[in-house]
């Protein structure tokens, strides 16, 4: 079947693999995070103001490790890092698939229905492409407020031209296919035949826009919480754990802001890295 | 081996005897994948003698093309001639360096491609593809170069050549284009002129036009032709000898019409007879049951066994040799109208290929 | 012969079909800097009359650009004529409503590339399956069944199913396509150049299977090639298309053996003839038609064919010709077809 060969394929390239990995460990381990995590961040009562700033490694007068060290709360960060992976991970995941459905189901149908209505969509699609997403996320963010539903919001309006797009050039090659002209002539209704025939054939490219609007979606979460903008303070993502420790980078308290940068970034590559082998295996004329 | 010693000692349709301008033996091209080699071509030998037209036949995945595209080393990644070799002028092309290739492409040995559309570069003008074409084989003074562009495009049959040059490809219609394709083949009066399909993706009417144009160009200026193509009745049109190919290697070769009328190899047969000429309109037509064998396996013995109706113990374990006899030859152990060269009754004897 | 005397089935009453692009804003605002915008107007169809007749099998031959794929599409109820009607057994063929859509029902397609002609990501059985469910032919529960019986219809198991298009050859597929359309069990099939991408083995296997079901299932059908000896082959009536007109349309003996027009002359001429009979050992070439393809943008004034035809007069050059009666059956687009 299509997938073995897909998978046999993907294995080929080492790289790829690796990255596969990471990615999905990390997305485990974050979806693991309240049991894993050796303390719960969120919970006011269990910090201990003494242990603020501590070196990893330390050692505190109960016995527990803080394997990366505190931040300026007594916050031991790894559990700050799998508890902001998890809360950046939910967002995007769920920004990107609302996204993914409302571009691709916008695309399509401006491909199918041709004339005026696809002139009008796409023009503001194209208008929305032109601005640079964080700059988009950033003024929704800000005159949104605070809040999770809100950061989705602005993550979803920043992101779905990318998938109407992509969306609109693939239905518009597959619009012209027999197959669709067969399917129309049966006579089949036009809803159907995008929903069944052109929005699947659709799914290579939107795939791999997908991945990459993954980490795009993660990275921006990351910068919008970082500026202090989308969720609030009690709700720490790695953008604003990062925020946090910025203040303590050079008077040697490094591991504030570089565990989670460390975090957000090989998260971010790795995602990337499997998205880019994606795209080349669904490339037809990359192939040997 | 003892194959190349039957053909070269065969006079084949010897113009006056001559030597043969391109000699092929035993080519073969492979295409490795990651679980099985596909045999494209598997041991293909063949002479072109000046001035003649020989057509190379068959259905797709024959190796029809594939062997044209090896006889101009044109055969990229995971394919690779892997053995054989092809004489041009006393010249081996097999195995020789990209540089030595360039040398001989071009001068002494050029192509027709099947699709008109993409053969032009669609943003340098005729003139300009001309003289790369030309000037790709040695400075030649301007003036000169562009008589003898002048001279070709109405060689093809373009009217208004000097202004023609100035103009775009996308200005010309398919079978101009194709024309135009002929020129630059010939601008260097090559030898041999290998065509795949070149009337393939034309209109009727000047598919016609196309043959007669090649055919009388070719007969003036003494070059070899090897038309590829899968379609018979162009094939006899313009070739006096024919060569008929199934996976990957010739069945059967000889004059056209003898191997028409009287065709010795099944294949050959159930080809002609599956043609809607061959039978009354109306009645069904006489099929070759099945579908070719896959390339990367390619069965022990006789690869058409599996769909011949005349096929026996022998020719499953056994691959029939190249038998010859005075202008023909053929790989069966079976073969068809042996004592004789009569008329084929349409549709009787030969392949009955019933459903 | 037989179909003589059957009813008019489908009919093609002074069909027109245009094809425009209006000039887009770059094209405009060139035109206000003073270049004409290039005339994009494309006569596909140009009054065309067609009369098929229930049970016959009419060829549409042509070459690129004489609108036989456009004509065949309208007549199939999947483009509107720009100007005329299509009428299915005294019904429009493209009509809105629950009436109109059975209609357009009856008449299926078959498309020339195998290869296209099927959803990719759709298994078989569910691309079979999902017209004749759409229209109440067959239910859930028997569906499986229904898709069973069609596929061993066209000669293909019942397991091909489960599989998708890229498992199976180009001449596989096609039978798949026609195994599609007739499970929608139409009484009229448009086969626009079906076997024209398959080899010649395979060809004669798809034509043969069309034999058949034209016995069987006495189908009306369409048949559009270029290939002049399929055509012969299969249809009992042919027409000859040119730039977008009818030219002349007869019985297929009569069309090989006495062409009338000038075009189908040519044509018939021009097309290279495998004699497997004749002795003599000369090439006998085929008789090219003069000069180009005129542009279906631009095509000529008065008869089209005029500027390749041998026999023009001052005539042609001014007036299209009109459709007149050779006999009949027999019908020819001709000012001088008594003459030659």
């Amino acid at each position: 079947m299509r997938l073995d060969r897909f998978w046999m394929e993907y294995r080929d390239n080492r790289i790829a693999v690796v990255a596969l990995v990471v990615a999905l460990l990390m997305m485990a381990a974050a979806l693991a995070a309240p049991w894993i995590s050796p303390q719960d961040p969120y919970d006011l009562a269990s910090l201990r103001l003494m242990d603020a700033r501590k070196p990893p490694g330390h050692v505190n007068a109960e016995g527990t490790t803080y394997l990366l060290g505190t931040d300026a709360q007594g916050r031991d960060v790894l559990s700050a890092i799998l508890h902001g992976l998890r809360l950046s991970i939910q967002i995007s995941l769920i920004a990107g698939a609302i996204a993914f459905s409302l571009g691709a189901t916008l695309g399509a149908t401006a491909a199918f229905a041709g004339g005026r209505f696809e002139s009008v969509i796409m023009r503001i699609v194209d208008l929305q492409l032109s601005f640079p997403a964080i700059l988009l996320a950033l003024v929704i963010s800000a005159a949104l407020g605070q809040g999770r539903w809100q950061m989705i919001a602005a993550l979803v309006a920043a992101q779905y031209a990318y998938f109407a797009r992509t969306t609109h050039g693939a239905a518009a090659a597959e619009r012209s296919k027999d197959y669709v002209e067969a399917a129309l002539s049966t006579p089949l209704p036009a809803w159907r035949v995008v929903m069944r025939h052109i929005l699947p054939n659709c799914l290579p490219p939107l795939i791999v826009v997908g991945t990459v609007q993954v980490a795009n979606a993660i990275s921006l979460e990351a910068t919008l919480s970082f500026l202090g903008l989308g969720l609030p303070v009690t709700e720490p993502s790695l953008g604003m754990l990062i925020a946090n420790g910025f203040q303590y980078l050079l008077s040697g308290r490094y591991w504030i802001s570089i565990y989670p940068g460390i975090a957000l970034i090989l998260l971010i590559v790795s995602i990337n890295l499997v998205g880019d082998q994606v795209r080349d295996q669904f490339n037809p004329r990359l192939r040997r | 081996m003892s194959e190349a010693t039957q053909l070269s000692s065969a006079p084949g349709i010897a113009v006056d005897g001559l030597e043969p301008v391109m000699s092929v033996r035993d080519l073969r091209t492979h295409f490795e994948q990651r679980h099985a080699t596909l045999k494209a071509v598997d041991g293909v030998s063949f002479d072109l003698y000046a001035g003649e037209t020989v057509g190379l036949v068959g259905e797709s995945g024959s190796g029809k093309s594939v062997t044209g595209y090896s006889l101009l080393g044109l055969i990229d990644a995971p394919g690779r001639i892997v053995g054989g070799s092809v004489h041009l002028a006393g010249q081996q092309l097999v195995g020789l360096d990209a540089a030595g290739l360039r040398a001989v492409r071009g001068r002494q040995l050029a192509m027709i491609f099947q699709d008109p559309m993409a053969t032009l570069n669609p943003v340098l003008t005729i003139g300009a593809q001309m003289q790369l074409a030309l000037q790709a084989h040695g400075r030649i003074p301007e003036a000169q170069a562009r008589a003898r562009c002048v001279e070709v495009l109405r060689q093809v049959g373009i009217p208004d050549p000097e202004r023609r040059l100035q103009a775009w490809p996308h200005q010309f219609s398919g079978g101009m284009r194709q024309r135009v394709a002929i020129a630059i083949a010939l601008l260097h009066k090559p030898q041999v002129i290998v065509a795949d399909e070149p009337t393939t993706a034309l209109d009727v009417s000047i598919q016609a036009q196309i043959l007669t144009e090649i055919h009388r160009l070719v007969q003036d200026s003494g070059t070899a032709l090897l038309w590829i193509s899968h379609d018979l009745a162009t094939v006899a049109a313009i070739a006096r000898r024919v060569l008929v190919m199934y996976a990957g290697r010739i069945v059967e070769e000889g004059p056209t019409r003898a191997v028409l009328h009287a065709p010795r190899h099944p294949y050959t047969a159930g080809l002609l007879g599956s043609l809607p000429q061959s039978s009354t309109p109306g009645q069904p037509l006489a099929q070759i049951p099945g579908s070719p064998p896959p390339l990367d396996a390619l069965p022990a013995g006789c690869s058409f066994a599996d769909r011949c109706p005349h096929a026996q113990a022998r020719c499953r374990e056994e691959a029939p040799p190249r038998v010859s006899d005075s202008d023909r030859a053929w790989r069966c152990h079976f073969p068809l109208h042996l004592a004789d060269a009569e008329p084929r009754a349409s549709g009787a004897s030969g392949a009955s290929g019933t459903r | 012969m037989k179909s003589d005397s059957a009813p008019i089935h489908l009919e093609a009453r002074a069909v027109s079909r245009r094809f425009e692009s209006p000039p887009g804003l770059s094209e405009r605002v060139a035109g206000w800097f003073g270049t004409a915008p290039l005339p994009s107007v494309v006569r596909a169809v140009d009054l065309a009359d067609l009369q098929v007749r229930r049970g016959e099998v009419l060829g549409l031959v042509g070459e690129s650009g004489c609108g036989k794929s456009t004509l065949g599409r309208m007549m199939a109820g999947v483009l509107p004529p720009s100007a005329g009607e299509i009428l299915l057994g005294g019904q429009p063929v493209m009509a809105p409503g629950p009436r109109g859509r059975k209609t357009t029902s009856r008449v299926q397609m078959i498309f020339q590339d195998p290869f296209a002609s099927l959803d990719p990501r759709m298994r078989i059985g569910e691309a079979l399956a999902e017209g004749p469910l759409a229209h109440g032919l067959v239910n859930a529960a028997g569906s499986a069944a229904y898709v069973a019986q069609w596929l061993q219809r066209v000669g293909l198991p019942a397991e091909a199913a489960q599989r998708y298009p890229h498992q199976f050859s180009g001449g596989q597929r096609q039978r798949i396509a026609i195994a599609r359309a007739l499970a929608m069990q139409p009484d009229t099939l448009i086969c626009d150049e079906p076997v024209a991408s398959l080899d010649v083995s395979i060809q004669a296997q798809v034509l043969n299977l069309f034999l058949e079901l034209k016995a069987d299932l006495s189908l009306t059908m369409v048949f559009i090639s270029h290939h002049l000896g399929v055509v012969r082959h299969l249809c009992d009536r042919v027409a000859v298309m040119y730039l977008g007109r009818i030219v002349e349309v007869a019985p297929a003996d009569a069309l090989y053996a006495h062409p009338r027009h000038p075009y189908t002359r040519a044509l018939l001429d021009s097309v290279p003839r495998l004699d497997l009979h004749s002795e003599s050992d000369v090439i006998a070439l085929p008789v090219p038609i003069q000069g180009e393809l005129p542009s279906p943008l631009a095509p000529p004034p008065g008869c089209h064919f005029h500027l390749r035809c041998p026999q023009a007069q001052a005539q042609c050059r001014q007036d299209a010709p009109a459709v007149e009666l050779v006999s009949a059956q027999h019908r020819v687009s001709c000012h001088r077809w008594r003459e030659i």
